[in-house]
């Protein structure tokens, strides 16, 4: 539990510290965006292996669906623009994070992984709605790409709340 | 004779529509049911239009309609009774909203 916490704090320091240091470019937020959206596909295709509770896999289903298409959107913008997304500090934090949070999880079945997967959807869902609002979407230069981002905070915002409805039925 | 079916059959059809059956559109964009219609009656349909990059359904809790609309995909239901109607998108809970539907 300790360690999802220090993970997820290095995670959100690592996403924060471009705004204060030095702002992302585009390209860099197109890669954290789509980074983001693949490590939430990944999680819900484990839930969906894993868990055999209705109200977690009809989620895991809507964040495979929902992330799928908007990384869809995202993949169609940038090749319309140009655009090559680039790796950067932040997308590795995530990358690394969700890499540690899948294995955590790997090794827990029924209820107990229910309550991790949700904890843990609440506590990313949190970290890149925070990200979008406070440093991508104020930084991103791209009309474009500013109004997908503006979609997609709009979309995972709904996500976290559902999750955390969905925390409570599960306690 | 051939009148007297002809009065009949405009007859009843005054009775069956005191105003024609109304389409509605109801807008989903942003994550959110849009402005709903007022003044819906018994027979009237309603278009959902999906405006959103992601999926939503329109779904009645007394299950009497239910529908999927993919992104960008608008379809069309028919209100079958009066009431209140409480519907939501089952992908998406937190969106919800509730028709009135008069009698005709
Ligand atoms: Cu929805």
């Amino acid at each position: 539990m300790k360690t999802m916490f220090a993970l997820g704090a290095i995670a959100a320091l690592a996403i924060a510290a471009p705004a204060a240091a030095q702002a992302p470019t585009d390209p860099q937020i197109a890669h954290i965006a789509y980074t983001a959206g693949q490590i939430d596909v990944e999680a819900g295709r484990q839930a969906l292996r894993i868990s055999h509770n209705q109200a977690v896999r009809a989620f895991a289903e809507t964040m495979v669906r929902d992330h799928e298409a908007v990384n869809r959107q995202a993949l169609a913008l940038v090749q319309r623009l140009h655009v090559t997304p680039e790796a950067n500090a932040t997308s590795t934090a995530l990358t690394a994070q969700a890499a540690a949070a899948r294995d955590r999880l790997s090794h827990l079945t029924g209820a107990a992984f229910d309550r991790a997967y949700v904890a843990n959807e609440i506590a990313f869902h949190r970290t890149v709605n925070g990200a979008l609002r406070d440093t991508l979407i104020p930084n991103a230069h791209n009309a474009e790409l500013k109004s997908l981002l503006e979609s997609g905070l709009a979309l995972f915002t709904e996500h976290q709340t559902h999750a955390e409805h969905m925390a409570q039925a599960l306690r | 004779m051939r009148r007297a079916a002809l009065a009949v059959a405009l007859v009843a059809l005054a009775a069956a529509s005191p105003a024609l059956a109304a389409d509605h559109v109801v807008v989903l964009s942003n994550m959110r049911f849009g402005a709903l219609p007022a003044n819906l009656r018994v027979g009237d349909t309603i278009t959902w239009e999906n405006r959103d990059i992601v999926a939503h359904t329109a779904s009645a809790r007394d299950r009497s309609f239910d529908v999927t609309l993919q992104p960008h995909q608008a379809r069309r239901i028919t209100l079958r009774h009066a009431g209140p109607v409480a519907f939501y998108c089952r992908y998406h809970p937190a969106m919800q909203g509730e028709l009135r539907v008069a009698a005709r």
